[in-house]
């Protein structure tokens, strides 16, 4: 049992946290939402350089070599920043793809562009009727020799419209609910019969739905094995989820320090108004959230490429569950303490709040994912809701 | 950075386990398990199971008979005797007087007090609040004049855990009144056998005896008894809150209870099928489940920070208040899963001894009881506003 971090963790921390401050500001964050901008090519080109790009990916492939740890790292400072790059989308997800199941020729041609910077792509698999289903996939791809051709509609592909390449799931066999028969497949952003639509989630990412309407592909397309793609899109969901909570943890952590700011300068009645014992019990509750979400953070870090699949689903799910949840009520509470400010637009605090509920959102949030931890998605209750015990002895 | 126990700390708690097997008295775990009355021989006799194995007192320094146990190795222990249905350990004397007498003491009381704790001959209680002094605790009133070699003790106390059972008291009392509040409070070791003590009992919602009053008419007690500086008191005090830290949680015990609580829902049937299938409970369950998951970890960081001999981060302050909401909870759960059979209140059927029939199943006699009793978790200790109010001004600056 070990909390601390390596010197080679501690200066990646330091390194991210220290660029993103220099570097990136609330007000270009503004100003880039206001232009419809989805990320800032220098920024990305910045990051590429200080090696960020390749922390997930293997030493071979040209990455950092790192982990779930790393990636939390990396994460948690893009949340204090409040960054728009396409870290989650091209790195995480993509990347992730590619780095678990991507054959030689799939990560020579694409993993050192990833780290580069040169190359951005995005994941797209989350349909209109999946809600929050991973499972669910209606885009189907028939074949055609030894070819095959997409069609069907993709929706919230996230950065979608910045990405050269698309991770695209299609059901090579069965049918839609059918946790088998899903592959996936790189596609060119510039295929004809791809159309797309851009829009903005509420915090400002940007996203894409996608039309594929006879997109041909070639056989090096697929990633993986045909028609096993799934307990690779899990694996990937997962690290996306882990992602997030570190993220999750740098967001509030940024939102309680500034509330507990507020509270120390706002003045009202003639005095600070975190002497309202109220005001700082509240503080001191988003405090317990906090902490809670950083211990479960930590537990998504660590059991994010745990090889007992089962333990990793569970640990995912729990710990999403609780940044969910606390992530509403820090965000909540935030809001509430900062009154009328915090209510603006021009104040941080609401695009941080907005972004904690955009996190709880994805990939399932705190209610799905109790659903999931619990086994009520199998209809079942999971292995560990039921007593260990089989009986207890009577006196 | 590893969430995974290491190979030692495996091994540990391999031997942590395999000694609670051999030595826990199977009716023992069996009353804890099962939500039984538990009386002071209950207690007594696991304290001197451990005793014998040197395991009693892991937080004292070696030379005065404890173990130099890392804080990880001491959650791992608490964890399986937690798990396995060990009686906790009555903290007054091991956790909340002895490390102030071996931090602040005399040789003398060192010498007599310390090994009379270890071998459960004396059991302690606490004398802190009182009737007007609750979260208040320096307002305290209860005077000791100090003549000759003696203080002469008179006043009341309140809330006093056990004191039924106890042998010795420590006390906070008034030895001036001039200065701040808390600037005229000493710590004092009271016999309580010594005329002019009075123990009322409080009967408290559950129905049970577990707090009385305790009453001071002029009672003798010897200098000797002070424990530090006359006057210093509310340092010693302050100083027995910090220590324990992970203890007061109490992770291992909610994580039995809540294996109780799924064994008690896959009990009750509820429309032909188990409770436990009935989304809407289990999605309680779950909630409370993930809350302690995160709870544990974060115990595990501050026994770790303690291990490295870092500073005590704000997570430490949290662990009072999540802890005892969780365990809150727990009873909770535990009695809604009974539905109407948490209704019947047969305090006998706790006991020991009870044969008799009684309506709905074993498990479900306590249930309400537990529940009633464990309001008390977030009032004791300082209650859970005090806590806030701790970490507002401590951590927060606020």
């Amino acid at each position: 049992m070990d909390f601390s971090l390596t010197e080679e963790q501690t200066m990646l921390k330091d390194s991210v946290s220290r660029f993103l401050e220099k570097n990136f500001s609330f007000e270009q964050r503004r100003k880039m939402l206001a232009d419809r901008q989805p990320m800032s090519a220098q920024l990305w080109q910045g990051l590429a350089e200080l090696g960020v790009l390749g922390v997930p990916f293997a030493p071979e492939d040209g990455g950092f070599g790192g982990g779930g740890v790393e990636t939390m790292l990396v994460m948690d400072s893009i949340g204090r920043s409040l960054a728009l790059e396409p870290y989650l989308a091209t790195v995480v997800l993509a990347g992730g793809c590619i780095a678990l199941g991507g054959n030689e020729a799939h990560k020579q041609a694409l993993l050192p562009s990833i780290i580069d910077g040169s190359l951005l792509l995005a994941f797209a698999h989350a349909e209109g009727n999946a809600r929050f289903d991973l499972g669910y996939v209606e885009t189907r791809a028939t074949r055609e020799g030894n070819h095959f051709v997409l069609d069907g509609a993709k929706t919230l592909v996230l950065h979608g419209s910045v990405a050269d390449k698309f991770i695209v799931s299609a059901r090579t066999a069965g049918s839609a609910a059918d946790p088998r028969g899903v592959t996936l497949f790189i596609v060119n952003a510039d295929e004809e019969n791809l159309v797309g639509q851009e829009y903005p989630l509420f915090e400002g990412t940007r996203a894409l739905d996608l039309q594929f309407a006879g997109v041909k592909v070639g056989p090096e397309s697929v990633i993986g094995t045909l028609d096993q793609a799934m307990p690779l899109i899990e694996a990937v969901a997962d690290r996306a989820m882990a992602a997030l909570c570190a993220e999750a943890v740098g967001v509030m952590d940024a939102l309680h320090a500034k509330t507990v700011e507020y509270l120390k300068t706002r003045q009202q009645f003639g005095q600070p108004i975190g002497r309202f014992q109220a005001l700082q019990h509240r503080a001191v509750d988003m405090l317990v959230q906090v902490e809670q979400a950083r211990s479960m953070a930590l537990l998504a870090a660590s059991k994010v490429d745990s090889a007992d699949v089962a333990e990793r689903r569970r640990s995912i799910a729990a710990a999403k569950e609780m940044i969910g949840r606390a992530g509403r009520f820090v965000g909540q509470q935030a809001i509430q303490l900062h009154g009328g400010m915090g209510m603006t637009d021009e104040l941080d605090v609401s695009h941080y709040f907005k972004r904690l509920t955009a996190i709880d959102i994805l990939f399932g949030n705190a209610a799905e994912q109790r659903a999931r931890f619990a086994g009520m998605k199998e209809g079942q209750p999971a292995a560990h809701m039921k007593s260990p015990r089989k009986s207890w002895v009577k006196i | 950075m590893d969430l995974n126990y290491s190979q030692e700390e495996n091994a540990f708690r391999s031997e942590v386990r395999e000694f609670i097997r051999a030595k826990l008295p199977g009716d023992l775990s069996r009353k804890v398990l099962e939500h039984k009355r538990l009386g002071k021989e209950d207690y007594v006799r696991w304290q001197k199971i451990l005793f014998e194995k040197g395991w009693l007192a892991p937080g004292w320094p070696v030379e005065h008979g404890g173990i130099a146990w890392t804080p990880i190795q001491r959650f791992i222990f608490e964890d399986e005797a937690a798990a396995a249905g060990a009686p906790r350990l009555t903290p007054f004397g091991l956790h909340m007087v002895g490390p102030v007498i071996i931090a602040f003491g005399s040789e003398q009381q060192k010498k007599h007090y310390l090994p009379r704790i270890l071998s459960s001959e004396d059991w302690w209680c606490q004398g802190y609040s009182e009737p007007g002094s609750g979260s208040d605790l320096a307002s305290l009133k209860t005077r000791a004049e100090r003549i000759g070699d003696k203080y002469i003790v008179n006043g009341q106390k309140t809330w006093n855990t056990h004191g039924q059972f106890a042998d010795m008291c420590f006390c906070l009392v008034r030895t001036s009144t001039e200065g701040k509040k808390q600037d005229g409070i000493s710590f004092l070791l009271i016999d309580m056998h010594s005329p002019g003590i009075t123990v009322r009992p409080i009967i408290t919602l559950d129905g049970e005896h577990e707090v009385n009053e305790i009453w001071f008419e002029n009672v003798e007690v010897p200098a000797q008894n002070l424990v530090g500086q006359e006057n210093r008191g509310w340092t010693y005090a302050k100083f027995l809150l910090s220590h324990e830290r992970t203890g007061i949680a109490g992770v291992g015990a909610s994580k039995r209870e809540l294996n109780y609580l799924k064994h008690i829902a896959s009990q009750e049937q509820e429309g032909g099928r188990p409770l436990i299938e009935d989304p809407l409970f289990r999605d309680r369950i779950a909630k409370v489940e993930i809350d302690l998951m995160a709870l544990e970890i974060t115990c595990l960081r501050v026994a770790s920070a303690d291990r490295d001999g870092k500073a005590p981060g704000p997570e430490a302050s949290i662990l009072k208040i999540k802890g005892t909401e969780i365990q809150q909870e727990l009873t909770e759960l535990m009695m809604d899963a009974v539905g109407p059979f948490a209704l019947p209140y047969l305090p006998m059927a706790w006991g020991d001894h009870w044969i008799g029939e009684r309506p709905g199943p074993d498990y479900a006699a306590p249930l309400a009881s537990r529940y009633f009793n464990y309001r008390k978790t977030t009032i004791y200790g300082g209650s859970n506003e005090i806590q806030r109010n701790i970490i507002a001004q401590m951590v927060l600056g606020l």
